[in-house]
């Protein structure tokens, strides 16, 4: 269990963490979602050590341990750009904090050799970071933070470096690592698809505040303000809403569309558009519209709808929201 | 650019010939006149007791001056790429100031701070022989050898940053733990190939030296202020020759050190 | 970025101003004992000479330091000693800039060897550079030039030791050099000449400028390569930094601090200049970029 409890923390005039506070359950696996500068990373590096709060505490497994070096909180951490000792091959990165610690050689060795074996680096002992790949040194760095059994794991925009299918691969090894060690783990990123796919619970952060916190499911559905939706999730602004562009239905006759939109609590109403572009992406359909507002926004569709449809560039459609934030859909309605 | 097989051959045949009579010829000239003699006169003119002190003199100063050298550039280094105190600027500069002086302003500049009457001209008095003495030579190499391992150590400090030190700290190193284990060794070819630059200067250097050394023969001369006093005083051209020629082997171990060192380091 | 598509992040809206670099805990940086000690030990073996040196300088007031330096004779030293580090800065451009193009976009056998060959005069000390050069150009040379104690003989001497400069600054940027650009002005049918002068020329400009500055500046002090060739004659080959030694052996020290500071003066003012023009010609780069 991490607590944070009124966190501050200023370079000069700006403002990386203004006053948080958050809670991390033990053995949860929790993301720090935000864009770059919302104060994710001081976060980490502040529950770290790595950085000094102007105020707040943190206290880590019921210990108070906001004044406390890094050295002795009883974390891992791994760094976005791995952070490889270079002159060390990877038994001896693997083995580093052991050493410090003055374990005996044997144990550091079977202990390294078993975590590489975790980790999927068994037959690499003796090589340098500089011969492994991008995804193997992260790896390395993560055995490397778990040989010294942390309390927790903090990390660090850990995928940010690597390429799209890696980082896919590395992240659905990091959630079947976690179910296995449960060890209490902290995640970085900037990429909501990343947080959504591997984490228990997100706090989604911005300008040094925490937006929202909960569990993947709970922010998609029940985002608690505008920039948490926008920022988990594609969104479309249809009438001066923000909604899902799967919750936007298309109609061909203004008459069904406004009698089904009238089943619907808190709707912005029905949008005549005219139709720019469909682009058909495998099972979905992404319809390109632009309502008379001028206003350009997407609807996406399933790809029997879209046939049903039969939808051509310039033809007219009317647009309404079945689901939202303010959007209430007392029954459901066919999409068409 | 396409360049003609006319141009091409044009250009290279000035660049050469430039290079060939500037350095090439009168290298190989001094050589063979050293040589020419045969090695047995060669050896005897470098084994003289006059050159042996004067090479124990120059390795007694680089052997004082490299550790120095070693100890405070490393840590003008670290300050300069961690340190975020006022000056830094300033101390910039400093470091590059012995680079733009002259060796003769060093050595005058010494001669009026540690000489009889200057401000620290006491020290003399207290039977510390700055001036005309072996501390004058080695704060006179300190002074123009300064910049070369802090210049070296520097970038490289740069470029590995802090993730490194900062994980140590998170595996649970200490601050002394983390500089032997994971800062010195990945500073240690830019540290290399600075000693290599302050050993080759400090055996080299002339102007500097000869201004506050009171160059004895056997006693109080290096290496390069034998070969100026046997041409100059003795009117041995031979002997300044053979000598020249033994600094000359010695700056191309220094080369070859610093070929095979760039390599090193840029893997 | 991410690599998720299906997005309608909108980072301009997003992206707040980037967070300054932040400052890592104490551990990681300079304590400041450390920086403490090391301004100790820069001001006990710089600073310290130096400014015993400057106030040495001005020890018989301003006239009097005014007087030492335009004294005639150290006056023509100091003539003599800028004209000729003039004279070599623009050896040094051109030929330094021409063997930079030869190591770069020529090939022939030797070229390492030719290119190690290069740092020699920095590993060589000055000493044995004049020894070396009066072998062939002293008063036993076998080629029977005479350059000992002139003009030429020093320009000689000062070229040895200064090779290395323009070369070694011009070299990497020639390297880095992207020929296209080349390629495209060939394309557009202008000569080899045109090309190099007006777009090869101007990207390796500040390289050169800053080779040519180095090597003037240390031109300027030299002293251990002319001691031999030069001949020490007042008003002809006496170069600054041998009439300063000559007025310490002749005890007249406020001689000597004044001229060593005015040859300090002339060094940093070309050092400064240099790292000003520098600073512009980088800053018109990233415009540019």
């Amino acid at each position: 269990m991490i607590s944070v409890t009124g966190a501050r923390k200023s370079y000069g005039n700006f403002a990386a963490l203004d006053d948080v506070t958050l809670d991390i359950p033990a053995g949860t696996l929790t993301a720090l979602l935000g864009p770059s500068g919302s104060g994710k990373s001081t976060l980490l590096r502040s529950i770290a050590g790595l950085e000094r709060l102007d105020a707040g505490s943190i206290v880590i497994g019921g210990q108070d341990v906001t004044q406390v070096a890094p050295q002795k909180r009883g974390i891992g951490f791994v760094f976005q750009h791995y952070a490889a000792f270079k002159h060390m091959t990877v038994r001896d990165n693997v083995g580093f904090g052991l050493s410090i610690r003055k374990r005996p050689k044997a144990e550091i060795a079977r202990k390294v050799d078993d975590l590489l074996e975790i980790v999927g680096l068994d037959g690499f002992q003796h090589r340098y970071p500089a011969q492994l790949s991008g995804g193997q040194r992260q790896r390395m760095a993560l055995a490397r933070a778990l040989a010294v059994d942390p309390e927790v794991l903090l990390l660090d925009e850990p995928f940010g470096a690597l390429d799209a299918k890696v980082r896919a691969d590395l992240r659905q090894w990091l959630r079947r690592l976690h179910d296995e060690v449960h060890v209490t783990t902290v995640l970085v990123t900037h990429d909501q698809e990343e947080a959504l796919d591997v984490a228990d619970r997100i706090a989604v952060l911005n300008k040094g505040r925490i937006e929202q916190v909960g569990d993947p499911v709970a922010l998609y559905d029940r985002p608690a303000n505008d920039f948490v939706m926008s920022f988990l999730g594609s969104v479309a602004r249809l009438g001066g809403q923000l909604v899902r562009p799967h919750d936007i239905a298309l109609h061909r006759s203004r008459e069904r569309a406004q009698s089904l939109d009238a089943r619907v609590g808190g709707s912005p109403g029905v949008i005549e558009a005219v139709v720019e572009r469909v682009v058909r992406l495998g099972f979905e359909v992404r319809v390109d519209l632009r309502a008379d507002s001028g206003e350009r926004f997407a609807a996406q569709v399933t790809r029997a709808e879209a046939d049903a449809l039969d939808l051509r560039v310039g033809e007219t459609v009317y647009a309404r929201a079945t689901q939202g934030p303010d959007v209430t859909e007392t029954e459901p309605a066919l999409a068409i | 650019m396409k360049t003609s097989t006319a141009t091409r051959l044009g250009l290279r045949t000035v660049a050469l010939g430039y290079l060939v009579v500037l350095l090439a010829v009168p290298i190989v000239l001094i050589l063979w006149r050293t040589l020419g003699e045969g090695v047995g006169a060669f050896l005897e003119s470098v084994r003289t007791p006059a050159a042996i002190s004067a090479l124990n003199l120059s390795l007694l100063i680089v052997a004082i001056v490299v550790p120095l050298n070693v100890v405070f550039g490393v840590a003008t280094a670290l300050a300069l790429v961690r340190g975020r105190f006022r000056g830094r600027g300033l101390v910039q500069a400093v470091v590059d100031l012995p680079f733009a002086v002259s060796p003769i302003v060093v050595g005058v500049s010494l001669i009026l701070l540690w000489g009889a009457g200057g401000w620290l001209g006491g020290v003399e008095k207290l039977g510390f022989k700055v001036i005309f003495g072996l501390p004058g030579m080695v704060i006179a190499t300190l002074f123009v050898t300064l910049p070369f391992v802090v210049r070296e150590v520097e970038p490289v400090l740069h470029e590995i940053g802090t993730d490194q030190e900062q994980a140590a700290a998170t595996l649970g190193a200490s601050s002394a733990q983390t500089f032997w284990r994971i800062t010195l060794p990945a500073i240690r070819w830019g540290l290399t190939y600075g000693v290599v630059l302050t050993v080759a200067r400090a055996l080299g250097e002339f102007g500097a030296v000869i201004m506050v050394s009171s160059g004895f023969p056997g006693v109080s001369q290096t290496l390069t202020l034998l070969v100026h006093s046997r041409y100059i005083d003795d009117h041995n051209t031979y002997g300044a020759y053979a000598a020249a020629t033994l600094l000359m082997g010695l700056a191309v171990v220094t080369l070859l050190l610093m070929t095979l060192l760039d390599r090193k380091r840029s893997t | 970025m991410t690599a998720t598509t299906a997005t309608a992040r909108r980072d301009d809206t997003m992206v707040s101003s980037l967070p300054p670099r932040p400052t890592p805990q104490r551990q990681f940086s300079a304590r400041p004992l450390g920086v403490g000690l090391v301004g100790l030990w820069l001001s006990v073996i710089v600073l310290l000479p130096l400014a015993a040196l400057t106030v040495t300088s001005f020890g018989d007031g301003v006239s009097g330091f005014w007087d030492a330096v335009t004294a005639p004779v150290a006056l023509a030293s100091l003539a003599v000693t800028v004209g000729l580090a003039a004279v070599v800065a623009l050896l040094n451009a051109a030929m330094g800039t021409l063997i930079a193009w030869v190591l770069v976009r020529d090939d022939f056998p030797g070229k390492r060897v030719v290119n190690a060959l290069i740092d020699l005069p920095f590993a060589l000390p000055t000493i044995v550079a004049s020894i070396v050069l009066l072998s062939l150009y002293g008063p036993n040379s076998p080629v029977h030039v005479h350059l000992n104690a002139t003009r030429p003989g020093l320009v000689v001497a000062l070229a040895f030791v200064t090779l290395p400069f323009v070369v070694r600054s011009v070299q990497p940027v020639l390297i880095e050099v992207d020929r296209e650009v080349e390629e495209a002005s060939a394309s557009l049918g202008a000569s080899n000449w045109t090309t190099f002068r007006r777009v090869v020329l101007p990207t390796l400009a500040p390289a050169i400028i800053s080779g040519t500055g180095l090597a003037f500046a240390r031109a300027i002090g030299e002293y251990g390569s002319v001691v031999l060739i030069g001949g020490n004659i007042p008003r002809r080959t006496q170069v600054a930094s041998q009439y300063i030694q000559q007025q310490i052996e002749i005890d007249r020290p406020v001689n000597a601090a004044a001229v060593s500071v005015a040859l300090l003066v002339i060094a940093f003012l070309t050092l400064f200049v240099l790292r000003v023009a520098a600073g512009r010609s980088r800053r018109r780069e990233e415009e540019s970029s």
